[in-house]
């Protein structure tokens, strides 16, 4: 199972901005091991913010992504106690879905 | 501005500048150098992924786990059972129960091993970054984070950490293997650097979360979270000499020699690498 991400929404002027820290190899699949076999590509591909339950944010992500990354962005017009979800899927199909309010 | 004044500006940037020019190329070069690496690192600091490993030590901590499935709420970490908040700034330190001097690792793989029953040898000669180093390094993130802005306060009070900190010094100054290096080869100098890292002087207290004050660390190019025996077994390893071992005696001894000299400075910890 997935470790939890860590999100962080403040507001600032007339919105707010988001702090995403994600828990995830992002193996790219060009690296092998001790052995010499390949290690297979492990990563984030699609990233997804909402702002109480209304789609946001839409992102594709590959290989070239750092491990563990992390993403920040500004949501236009959200305000404090809004709920911001985060949800990001692997190319394992594994998915994960944070929420947090924004203070 | 008057004509003058402004004649006057003229002059004294030219003097400026011819400095400069005066000063060695190399100097200011190295300066940049560092300059953009402090930059970088203050981008990544907002997102340092380190906090990823604090949350999970924090759910480690009291999670009841090992064989006596019991929590790790009464380890004492030096400030009384379970008190994690200032444990950090203060270790390594001296130990009744143990009677050994004991830096954090060394502590938790104790209470690993009498609070939840875990085999503390076998943990020890676990390989980093593998089973239950993985728990303990969230747990060693857990604990320094739990200290962030504190300052080093060593406790140089029993006889035994005394002696500790005389070993420290004899460590860092020993010279051996087949580069004939001592940790003081890079470590005894300000303004030195190795690549594109800047060395902090240890043999005095190189400042507020510099050396001692900033380790355990979030190292970008590995993407793994290290502690100070993790970075030690580094410089062992650039040293080309053999680890003295996870949690020795001679790693613990390096740690008080490094924690008194920075006493005073604030902690950073976890921080954030290259």
């Amino acid at each position: 199972m997935s470790d939890p991400m860590r999100i962080r929404a403040q507001t600032q002027g007339s919105g707010a901005i988001v702090r995403v820290l994600m828990s995830h190899e992002m193996e790219t699949g060009q690296r092998k091991d001790a052995a010499g076999k390949v290690i297979p590509a492990w990563h984030i591909t699609e990233v997804s913010a909402t702002l109480n339950g209304k789609a946001v944010l839409s992102a594709q992500w590959g290989t070239a992504i750092a491990k563990n990354p992390f993403t920040q962005f500004t949501v236009k017009g959200a305000k404090a106690g809004d709920k911001i979800g985060i949800t990001w899927v692997d190319n394992r199909g594994d998915r994960r879905t944070d929420e947090v309010t924004v203070a | 501005m008057t004509s003058s004044a402004r004649a006057g500006a003229h002059v004294s940037a030219l003097a400026a500048a011819l400095i400069a020019a005066a000063l060695p190329a190399a100097a200011t070069a190295q300066t940049s150098t560092a300059d953009g690496i402090a930059q970088y690192r203050a981008l990544l600091a907002d997102g340092n992924p380190a906090e990823l490993w604090e949350a999970r030590g924090e759910a480690l901590w009291q999670q009841r786990r090992g064989p006596k499935n019991a929590a790790l709420d009464a380890c004492d970490l030096g400030r009384g059972p379970g008190v994690v908040k200032g444990a950090f700034v203060a270790l390594p330190r001296w130990f009744a129960d143990t009677q050994r001097v004991q830096d954090l690792e060394s502590r938790l793989l104790t209470c690993l091993q009498t609070l939840q029953g875990f085999d503390a040898a076998a943990i020890a000669a676990t390989p980093f970054g593998k089973g239950e180093q993985l728990d303990l390094e969230a747990l060693v993130a857990y604990v320094a984070s739990e200290s962030r802005g504190l300052k080093f306060e060593l406790p140089q009070a029993h006889p035994a950490e005394r002696q500790m900190f005389e070993v420290g010094k004899r460590v860092f100054f020993f010279r051996g293997g087949p580069y004939d290096f001592a940790c003081a080869s890079c470590h005894s100098e300000a303004g030195k650097r190795i690549r594109l890292q800047d060395l902090p002087n240890l043999t005095t207290n190189p400042g507020d979360g510099v050396g001692f004050a900033a380790w355990p660390a979030y190292r970008v190019s590995s993407g793994e979270l290290w502690g100070m025996q993790r970075r030690l077994n580094d410089c062992y390893r650039q040293q080309r000499f053999p680890y003295p071992g996870y949690g020795s005696d001679a790693t613990i001894a390096l740690g008080v020699y490094m924690g008194v000299q920075a006493r005073g400075a604030a902690s950073i910890a976890p921080s954030i690498k290259r």
